[in-house]
């Protein structure tokens, strides 16, 4: 077989080459993921990858774990219901911007609110793929789409901000351009006891870089380059930050974690 | 015994997206027919970023020999 030693361990083999269109930022996101389970040396038996409906929920298809492919933005109930079936689980959701903040947006707060320990990546594209390039709520104010041709009229959300409002215990941002930081990102994710959501800023060149005159799929991942910063060298030189797009650890924070503040009160009824 | 390292591509799962070709810090990669071609291994360093940003798993660097706990 004609892959590497981590493909063959963790992908269906059978299942590729992924549908994904040419340049697509989700299969690079995907590997990140892989490459962090890997790290971590995780039981395969022992992973649940669930996803909702979209481009990048096609991903856990591709993968040999325990993976579920649900209804559109309903990824995190899905997982909710695992996660408190067998807390052993380690139990990681892909959504796309779509999946998660749009129509999956009341699931995702009550998760991060719950602080159930789900780690969340969020495929964010600016736009929706599977259905041909509408807006999203992460497609920048002024943005063309298949829906919004005269300019997108909408501010989009920043997810990081939001999951943190929304109570989440460990927030990080990365990119497709910064794969590698990117794995560490999921590990730290994965390892944290709550929820986590780690946002990889992926590309869609064939909507949102056509419609958007934003170049190929190489031109959307030197933007990520150019225009993405570590937060740590903001917080030294806050100055450093301007204009430009905070990537790394943003948030961490401890607090009760939903299915032991369950278990602890099924204990305590049946003393 | 020395780990040795090959530069392997597999053509049929290249969709020809440019991006190893663009980001190959040694210009080893080229585009011919809608595929990556290796052109310069000799310049290869085994750096990986091929591998790691490809999004469809078609470029890759094996390790032969020696053991695997380096
Ligand atoms: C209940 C329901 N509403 C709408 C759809 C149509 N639909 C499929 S995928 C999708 C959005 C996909 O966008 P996103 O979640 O951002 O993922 P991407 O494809 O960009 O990776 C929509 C609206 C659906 N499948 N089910
Ligand atoms: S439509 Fe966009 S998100 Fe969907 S596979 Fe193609 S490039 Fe990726
Ligand atoms: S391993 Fe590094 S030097 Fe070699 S082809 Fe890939 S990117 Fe270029
Ligand atoms: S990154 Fe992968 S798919 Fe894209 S041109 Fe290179 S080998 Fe082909």
């Amino acid at each position: 077989m004609d892959a590497s030693q981590l493909i063959q361990k963790y992908y269906r083999l059978d299942k590729l080459p992924h549908i994904w269109c040419p340049g697509c930022g989700h299969g690079i996101l995907l590997n990140s993921l892989v490459r962090a389970i890997d790290n971590l040396g995780l039981n395969k038996d022992e992973v649940v990858v669930v996803s909702g409906i979209g481009c990048s929920s096609r991903a856990p298809g591709y993968l040999d774990f325990n993976t579920l492919h649900t209804t559109h933005g309903r990824a995190l109930a899905f997982a909710t219901g695992i996660k408190h079936a067998n807390p052993n689980l380690h139990v990681i959701v892909i959504m796309g911007d779509g999946d998660s903040f749009a129509i999956g947006g009341n699931h995702l707060i009550h998760a991060c609110r719950r602080n159930i320990d789900i780690t969340a990546i969020v495929f964010n594209n600016n736009i929706y793929g599977m259905t041909g390039g509408q807006y999203s709520p992460t497609t920048p104010y002024g943005d063309l789409a298949a829906t919004a041709p005269y300019g997108n009229p909408d501010s989009p959300f920043d997810i990081c901000q939001l999951a943190k409002g929304a109570g989440a215990t460990y927030i990080a941002r990365g990119t497709a351009y910064h794969a590698r930081e990117l794995d560490k990102l999921i590990e730290r994710g994965i390892k944290n006891k709550g929820f986590s959501l780690i946002e990889g800023l992926s590309m869609c060149p064939t909507y949102y870089g056509r419609k958007n005159r934003k170049g190929s799929a190489v031109d959307m991942l030197k933007f990520f380059k150019d225009n993405c910063i570590d937060k740590r060298l903001v917080d030294n030189n806050p100055q450093l930050g301007e204009g430009k797009i905070l990537i790394g650890e943003l948030y961490k924070s401890t607090r009760p974690e939903y299915t032991e503040s369950y278990k602890a009160i099924i204990d305590k009824l049946k003393e | 015994m020395e780990n040795k390292k090959e530069l392997i591509l597999n053509k049929e799962w290249c969709k020809g997206c440019w991006i190893c070709v663009e980001f190959c810090p040694k210009q080893v990669l080229d585009m011919k027919d809608g595929k990556c071609q290796i052109v310069n291994l000799e310049d290869c360093i085994y750096c990986q970023l091929c591998e790691i940003r490809c999004p469809d798993n078609a470029i890759y660097i094996k390790t032969v020999g020696g053991n695997d706990h380096d």
